[in-house]
C-alpha cells in the first residue's frame, strides 16, 4: 500500500508539473500587460520596462516558471513585498497575493462540491438500489426515466428556473447566498440549498443508472448466487454482498465528479452568483489576471489528481481482489 | 426490407434457413423494431433539419433573428422593455414570443441559435471521433512504447480540469489568432470553440478503442491476416475498424449532446458565440438575466435543449441494443 501510494503520489506530482507547465507557457500567449496597471497613468515606456524588469517579466519564459514553481514551495519576493511559502503571485486586479484570494474562495466551492455531492451520493445510489430491487416493474421504469430527464438537464436551465420558482414565485428561500459554516450554520445550510439541489438532480442521474445496472449485473454473480443458496436472507445478500461489488464503479464515479468540481463548479456558480474557485476563473479570464487564472487551474488539476489517487486506494479496500503494485 | 417479407415470416413458422443477413441488416431490423429508438431518431433529424433548414423557416416565418422588432414598432415592449403581451409575447406574429430589451423574435433567434452550436458541436464530435480512432487504433495496435507514450498523454490530458480549461484557454486561442485590441471575427470564434472543445475531447473514446483493439488483435481472423501477409493498413482497415464501428457509433451519438451543451455552457459563461450572432447557450444567459419578469423566454431554449439531449441519449441507447442484442437494460 505505502509503496503503491509513493509512486501514485509521484506519479501525480510530475502531472500537476507538467499541466502547469503547459498552462504557464500557453498563457504567455495572451495579451497580457500586468506592468500597465501598476504604472498609473502618466506612463512611459521606460517607466514601463523598469517595472516590467521589478516583476520579472523581462525575463525568458522558463525562467519565469522556474522561479513561480519555487516560489510555490519556497515563497518569493515580489516587488510588492515579500510573498510567503505557497507563493501564487501576485494579482494586481485583485490587488493582494493570489494565495490569499484562492483561500477567500475556496469554502464557498467546497460547501458547494461537498454538500451536492453527499446529496448526489446517497440519492443516486439509494434510487438505483431501489430500481434494481424492484426490476422490471413500475418502480424501476419511473426511477430509470427520471433519471433520464435529469441527465437530460442543464445547470444553466434548472438553476434559472429553480431561482424562478423558489425565490421569487414562492419566497421559500433567499438567493443563494455563502455564509461561512463557521458564523452561522443555518445561513449556510439556507444559502445552498438551492445549488446544492440542482446540481444533484444533475448529477444524481448517472450515479442511479450505474448503481442499477451493476446491482442487477453482481446479484446475477455466482457467489451472490451460492450465497442465496446457503440459505442467507435475501436482503442480507442484496446489501452485504452483491452492494459491495457494485460499489467500486461508483467510487471511481464519485471520484472523478468531485475532482472536477472541486476545481470549481463554474456554471453553477455564475448561474446562483456565488463567488468561488469557478467565478474567480471567469472573472480572471475577462481581466487577463494571469496569476488568478494559473492558480486555479493548479487548484483544479491538483484536486483531479488527488481524487484519482484516493479512488484507486479506496479500491483495494472495497475490492479485495484488486492488488496494489 | 419491406412489409410484405415481414409479413411472410411470421406465417410460415417452418421454413428454410433465412438467406443469410449482413450484421448491418439485421442490426438496422432490431432498430427498426425499437419504438423509443425510432422516434428518438425522428426527433434527432427534427432537430437537425430545423438547424439546417433555418434560412429556409425564417424566409417563410418572414422573420429574422437580427431585427429588433421591438424596438422599431411601438408597443411591442413596454417602458422596461419588457414585452407587454403576456407569456413573453407570444402570439400569432411571434410564435415564441420576443426578447425583452431588444424586442428580437424568438423563434428565429433559438433556430438560428441550434444552427450555430450544432455546427460547433458536429465538428467538434467528428474531431474527436478521428482522433480518438487514430490514437486509439495505433495504441492498441502497435503495443510496446507508443501504447505506453500515448496512454501517458491520455492521462496527462485527462487531468486537466475540462471546463476550466475551456474557460482558459478559449482566450488563448483567440489571442494566437488575432492581434491584441482587435476584434474577434464570428468565424474565428467558431474555429476556437472547435478546437478547444476537440483538443480535451477526445481521450475518452481513444481508451475504449484501444482496449477493443487489444483484445481484437489475438483474436483468430487477424493473427489469420497477418500470415497470410496482409498489410498493416490492411488489417487495420479490413479487420479491426469493421469490428469498431459499433462502440464507434455508440460514442459519438452520446458525445455529441455533450459537446452542444459544453458549447451553450461556454456561451452562457460568456467566452464562447457573442452578439449579435445567435446561440443556443446564450439565450440562457438572456433567459438568466430576464427570468425575474419574463420566465417564458428561458423556457424555449430550455424545453429545446432537454428534448434534444434526451432524443440523443435514447438513441444510443437504443443503436447500442440493437448492434449488440445480448445487452440487456
Amino acid at each position: 500500500m505505502l509503496r503503491f501510494l509513493v509512486r501514485r503520489v509521484l506519479g501525480a506530482a510530475v502531472i500537476v508539473l507538467l499541466i502547469s507547465a503547459i498552462t504557464f507557457f500557453l498563457f504567455f500567449a495572451l495579451p497580457s500587460q500586468p506592468a500597465l496597471m501598476s504604472c498609473g497613468k502618466n506612463c512611459t515606456p521606460d517607466a514601463l520596462a523598469v517595472i516590467n524588469r521589478n516583476l520579472g517579466l523581462d525575463e525568458p519564459v522558463p525562467v519565469q516558471y522556474w522561479h513561480y514553481v519555487v516560489g510555490v514551495f519556497a515563497g518569493r519576493d515580489l516587488t510588492v513585498g515579500h510573498c510567503p511559502a505557497p507563493c501564487l503571485g501576485y494579482s494586481f486586479s485583485n490587488q493582494q497575493p493570489v494565495w490569499d484570494t484562492i483561500m477567500d474562495r475556496f469554502p464557498t466551492t467546497l460547501s458547494i462540491t461537498l454538500g451536492a455531492a453527499a446529496v448526489f451520493l446517497v440519492a443516486g445510489v439509494g434510487l438505483g438500489m431501489i430500481a434494481a430491487a424492484f426490476r422490471g416493474t413500475w418502480v424501476d421504469k419511473v426511477v430509470s426515466s427520471l433519471s433520464l430527464l435529469g441527465h437530460s438537464l442543464q445547470v444553466y436551465f434548472l438553476g434559472v428556473v429553480a431561482l424562478a420558482v423558489l425565490v421569487s414565485g414562492l419566497h421559500w428561500l433567499d438567493n443563494p447566498e455563502y455564509h461561512p459554516i463557521t458564523e452561522d450554520p443555518v445561513k449556510w445550510f439556507t444559502g445552498m440549498i438551492i445549488p446544492w439541489l440542482v446540481l444533484s438532480v444533475i448529477f444524481v442521474a448517472n450515479y442511479t443508472r450505474m448503481t442499477r445496472s451493476q446491482m442487477v449485473e453482481q446479484l446475477a454473480e455466482d457467489h451472490v448466487r451460492a450465497a442465496r443458496a446457503k440459505g442467507l436472507r435475501r436482503r442480507t445478500v442484496f446489501f452485504r454482498y452483491a452492494w459491495r461489488g457494485a460499489m467500486t464503479p461508483i467510487v471511481t464515479l464519485f471520484g472523478i465528479d468531485l475532482g472536477s468540481l472541486f476545481g470549481g463548479a463554474i456554471i453553477t456558480e455564475t448561474t446562483f452568483s456565488l463567488h468561488g474557485l469557478g467565478r474567480l476563473a471567469v472573472t480572471s479570464v475577462s481581466e487577463t489576471d494571469l496569476p488568478t487564472l494559473m492558480a486555479v487551474m493548479l487548484v483544479g488539476c491538483t484536486a483531479i489528481v488527488v481524487a484519482n489517487i484516493v479512488v484507486d486506494a479506496a479500491y483495494a479496500v472495497i475490492d479485495p481482489r484488486v492488488r496494489l503494485a | 426490407m419491406t412489409t410484405p417479407s415481414l409479413a411472410a415470416e411470421d406465417a410460415v413458422p417452418a421454413r428454410p434457413a433465412p438467406a443469410g443477413r449482413s450484421p448491418g441488416r439485421l442490426m438496422w431490423r432490431r432498430f427498426r423494431r425499437d419504438r423509443a429508438g425510432v422516434v428518438s431518431a425522428c426527433v434527432v433529424a427534427f432537430f437537425f433539419l430545423a438547424a439546417l433548414a433555418a434560412p429556409l423557416i425564417s424566409w417563410g416565418y418572414g422573420k429574422d433573428p437580427y431585427t429588433t422588432y421591438g424596438l422599431n414598432e411601438g408597443g411591442l415592449l413596454n417602458e422596461y422593455g419588457y414585452p407587454v403581451a403576456p407569456d413573453g409575447g407570444v402570439s400569432g406574429r411571434f410564435w415564441f414570443g420576443i426578447e425583452p430589451t431588444l424586442g428580437r423574435d424568438v423563434l428565429t433567434q433559438l433556430l438560428y441559435g441550434i444552427r450555430t452550436s450544432l455546427l460547433i458541436a458536429a465538428a467538434a464530435t467528428v474531431l474527436c471521433v478521428l482522433t480518438g480512432i487514430l490514437v486509439g487504433v495505433t495504441a492498441g495496435y502497435a503495443g510496446g512504447r507508443t501504447d505506453y507514450l500515448l496512454g501517458r498523454f491520455i492521462d496527462l490530458l485527462l487531468a486537466f480540469p475540462q471546463q476550466l480549461s475551456f474557460v482558459a484557454f478559449t482566450p488563448v486561442v483567440y489571442a494566437l489568432f488575432v492581434s491584441p485590441g482587435k476584434e474577434t471575427p464570428t468565424s474565428l470564434r467558431v474555429v476556437t470553440l472547435i478546437i478547444v472543445l476537440w483538443v480535451l475531447g477526445w481521450m475518452g473514446l481513444a481508451r475504449l478503442l484501444r482496449g477493443q483493439v487489444l483484445s481484437l488483435r489475438e483474436r483468430e481472423f487477424v493473427e489469420a491476416a497477418r500470415v497470410t501477409g496482409a498489410s498493416t493498413w490492411r488489417i487495420v482497415s479490413r479487420e479491426l475498424l469493421p469490428n469498431l464501428w459499433t462502440p464507434i457509433l455508440v460514442q459519438a451519438t452520446l458525445m455529441l449532446p455533450a459537446m452542444v451543451t459544453a458549447e451553450a455552457g461556454l456561451s452562457f459563461i460568456g467566452v464562447g458565440i457573442v452578439e449579435p450572432t445567435p446561440d443556443w447557450g446564450r439565450m440562457f444567459a438572456n433567459g438568466a438575466k430576464y427570468y425575474e419578469s419574463d420566465i417564458t423566454y428561458i423556457f424555449f431554449p430550455g424545453i429545446a435543449m432537454i428534448l434534444f439531449v434526451v432524443a440523443f441519449n435514447l438513441l444510443g441507447d437504443s443503436l447500442r441494443d440493437a448492434f449488440d442484442p445480448r445487452t440487456k437494460r
